[in-house]
């Protein structure tokens, strides 16, 4: 029987986000065809690992990822240093967790003066995150950006509930900024568009639908972006266009999965083992459901990822 | 492809003899074109007829259990590219490889560790649900051999011959025939003797090819041959061949009814690296695979494997449900906390997991809000404070229990009042709005 290879005609294409500084600047993005479709479009970018750090020890980390990272954590300096040098890291997000009310409440001065130390001892990109209050961020990250001026950094999470300061910061200090909703495509819509409203170029912006773990609502982020990919490349739709973050380490380190011992799961095997491939496996997921910027915590898991993006492109 | 009802309607005997239950033909005919009721319904109908239809109202995909017995899997039969358009129904086959040329006792070991692999994960039993056998010692003896000894050592567990020599293929099909094991594989080379020999012993046969368009001659070959039960292999080995064969070859079944790739797909992800294994293993189950095999397992990798494709497989209209009861978590008294929640399972383990965390011995009870989370419970009216109060009532809690103190999620903050207007003499205290608040709210309130 005659055959011809069916492919999708795609209209639309991903946008494409460069952050960080020359020589080691990164870009994002680009891709015109559902993700690792070369057959039928163009794909510019590989999918890039953002190595997670924070602004205070882990101390809710479990033994598997935080032992690490032992005798730098508990300086972002040093730790930022240690994974750009030796697990040469593509890009860090630093995450200002301590500046959250229920852990050290640190001020947005405080949060300004790391991202200044960090800044001035790397030379890849730096994501910038807040710690996920939604009061909070709204200043610490407009002191971050500020700190940060001239650094072209990706400044997150901009949410519902405090995008306006974020985005005018941004805009101030010409940094990206990750729009961050929760695992519904119409509010990551709703989002890009009052972002964009404020005047701020939909080109330097990166949506975060929101992820979940490995058994933990993995299917609602994986289908929530495959249908926000599709409806960039099939309808064209311009705001769904910015590629896409996925913030994996931080819902992965949580569950019990990463953190039952042996003893308590004998019928989970490894713990050790377990972690990593719990954290490499929701990456992979997510990146194949159209994911452009992974934030992850483990060195192993990431280089797992890493083999599987080599494979890919 | 499908055809429509008036298409149909001019293959039927168009007597309106009423004897299919319908009215007339056309009414037969429309419900046929649906796929609501069986061809076999008209008694009259044309052998002719029925051959267009049969092949018409096929599904795109074949389906075929993999293995024979209560653990043979169901392959193929899908009908989306993306599993939000409706769902992803058989869940993919993950199988472990294993060489004839190892040990007897190697063998075995491996056999028992496939065999006891089961692991319950939301009430689901998972395990890893074939073996393939390969064919590295060159010795037909010694294949059929470890064949047998691997069938008798996991008795239920499906089979996959992986060996490409007929006459050595042959001898291991006869040995486990009822065990309805694949036969991996016909090439160009050998197409028709491995048809005849799936034939003669009524097994599945799978074909393997270097590339997708090389897979079409040998899946119309072996079918014009009298076998239906095909499994494909495209010779996709890497992450970016396994994605781009299979969208390929699922496209072509779906979107233009293209029946020579009308088959589930086998992918081999076999990698030294067992963490990367695991991550190549889950791109094949994501993307299309009905069978995914692997060169080892372990406790940790099958359960991350079975979490990834149940989690693909799930109907994303029907959401996983755990059982309404009040469950005990650690040894709680009839003192300890009781808290409430929904029948989400995603809820419940969460939930479930940080009272654990929290190592105040608690209970709790978990309303069936046909698996809504909190909020959507909430919202969509099933998790009010009338429901609440009436399931609080028929649960007998209250005789298990000598407080009347109930625990409410933070987001629903708000049915507070209502509910303690509700259930008489009970408290309501507002617990934290993320269930990770719970260790600490647990433990400030014993201490
Ligand atoms: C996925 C989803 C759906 C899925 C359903 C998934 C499911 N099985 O429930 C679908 C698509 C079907 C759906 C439908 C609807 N949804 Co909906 N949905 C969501 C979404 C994105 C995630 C929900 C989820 O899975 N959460 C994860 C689970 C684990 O959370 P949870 O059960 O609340 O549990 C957490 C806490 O509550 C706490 N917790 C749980 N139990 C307990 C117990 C105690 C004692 C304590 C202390 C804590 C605690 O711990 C958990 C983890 O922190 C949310 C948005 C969001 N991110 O919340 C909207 C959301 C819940 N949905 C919403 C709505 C309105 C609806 C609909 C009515 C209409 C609609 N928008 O589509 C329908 C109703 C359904 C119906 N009629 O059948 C609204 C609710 C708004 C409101 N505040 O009332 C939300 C918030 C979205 C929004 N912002 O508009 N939804
Ligand atoms: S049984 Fe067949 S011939 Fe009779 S009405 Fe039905 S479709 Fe027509």
């Amino acid at each position: 029987m005659a055959y011809a290879v069916p492919k999708e005609a795609y209209n639309g294409k991903v946008l494409n986000v460069k952050f960080g500084k020359a020589p080691n600047a990164v870009s994002i993005g680009g891709e015109n065809a559902m993700p690792f479709l070369s057959f039928e479009g163009e794909i510019p970018n590989k999918p890039v690992i953002a190595f997670e750090i924070q602004d205070m020890p882990p101390d809710d980390w479990p033994d598997t990822v935080k032992n690490q990272f032992a005798g730098v954590s508990s300086d972002p300096v040093k730790w930022a240093q240690r994974c750009q040098n030796e697990l040469k890291a593509q890009a860090i997000a630093l995450r200002l967790i301590s500046t959250h009310p229920d852990r050290e409440n640190r001020s947005p001065q405080d949060a300004a003066k790391t991202v200044k130390d960090v800044l001035s001892a790397i030379n890849i990109p730096l994501i910038i995150l807040g710690s996920n209050n939604v009061e909070k961020d709204a200043s610490v990250l407009v002191a971050a950006a500020e700190a940060a001026g001239g650094y072209n950094c990706i400044i997150g999470k901009a949410q519902e509930g405090n995008y306006k300061t974020i985005v005018a910061a941004a805009l101030a200090h010409n940094h990206k900024i990750i729009a961050m909703s929760e695992l519904d495509i119409n509010l990551a819509k709703q989002l890009n568009i009052l972002i964009t409203q404020m005047g701020f170029n939909k080109e330097n912006l990166i949506t975060d639908p929101m992820c979940s773990a490995l058994g933990y609502g993995l299917e609602y982020t994986y289908s929530v972006m495959e249908r926000i990919r599709l409806a960039a490349l099939l309808q064209n739709d311009a705001t769904m266009q910015p590629p896409i973050a996925g913030d994996v380490g931080m819902y992965v380190w949580k569950i019990k999965e990463v953190s039952a011992s042996e003893s308590e799961a004998p019928l989970w095997g490894s713990l050790e083992e377990r972690g990593i491939a719990w954290e490499a496996l929701t990456a992979a997921a997510m990146l194949i459901a159209g994911t452009n910027l992974l934030i992850m915590r483990h060195p192993k898991a990431v280089e797992t990822v890493q083999k599987v993006i080599k494979e890919l492109v | 492809m499908a055809l429509s009802g008036v298409e149909i309607f001019k293959l039927l005997p168009k007597t309106n003899c009423k004897k299919c239950g319908f009215p007339t033909c056309l009414a037969f005919a429309m419900k046929l074109a649906q796929g609501g009721v069986d061809l076999e319904k008209c008694p009259d109908i044309s052998e002719e007829s029925k051959k267009v239809l049969g092949e018409a109202s096929a599904p795109p995909i074949r389906t075929f259990a993999l293995g024979a017995g209560e653990k043979a899997v169901k392959i193929g039969g899908e009908t989306v590219m993306f599993r939000h358009d409706k769902k992803f129904f058989n869940p993919c086959a993950i199988a472990l490889n294993i060489k004839d040329n190892l040990s007897d006792a190697e063998l075995k070991k491996a056999a028992v560790e496939v065999a006891n692999s089961e692991i319950e994960r939301i009430g689901q039993k998972l395990r890893i649900d074939a073996i393939s056998i390969e064919y590295a010692s060159n010795d037909s003896a010694r294949y059929e051999a470890a064949v047998k000894l691997i069938a008798s050592a996991a008795p239920d567990t499906a089979i996959i011959l992986n060996c490409k020599e007929p006459s050595a293929a042959e001898k291991a099909v006869k040995a486990v025939a009822d065990r309805k094991p694949l036969l991996y594989g016909a090439t160009n080379d050998n197409a028709e003797t491995m048809a005849g020999i799936a034939k003669a012993n009524k097994v599945p046969l799978s074909v393997c090819a270097q590339g997708v368009e090389a897979l079409i001659s040998l899946t119309e070959k072996i079918k014009s041959l009298g076998v239906e039960d095909i499994v494909m292999d495209s010779g996709a080995k890497t992450a970016k061949e396994i994605i781009e064969h299979n969208t390929q070859i699922r496209r072509s079944a779906l979107r233009k009814g293209f029946k020579p790739l009308g088959y589930p797909v086998i992918n081999f992800a076999l990698r030294d690296d067992s963490t990367f294994e695991a991550a190549l293993a889950s791109v094949a189950i994501a993307k299309y695979a009905s069978i995914v095999v692997i060169s080892s397992i372990a406790k940790w990798k099958n359960l991350a494997l079975f979490t990834l494709r149940q989690n693909i497989y799930t109907d994303p209209q029907v959401p996983m449900q755990v059982e309404q009861k009040i469950y005990k978590i650690g040894e709680p008294t009839d003192d300890s906390p009781l808290l409430i929640t929904t029948n989400f399972s995603l809820t419940y383990f969460i939930v479930s997991g940080e009272v654990e965390n929290s190592k105040v011995p608690s209970w709790l009870a978990v309303m069936d809000c046909e698996g809504l989370s909190v909020l959507t419970a909430w919202a969509a009216g099933k998790f009010t404070s009338a429901k609440i109060a009436q399931f609080i009532k028929d649960s007998g809690v209250e005789g298990q229990i000598k407080h009347k103190n109930l625990i409410i999620p933070g987001q629903v903050a708000i049915l507070s009042g209502a509910l303690e207007e509700k259930l008489e003499g009970w408290k309501i205290t507002v617990g934290p709005r993320e269930a990770n608040g719970l260790p600490t709210f647990l433990k400030s309130r014993t201490a």
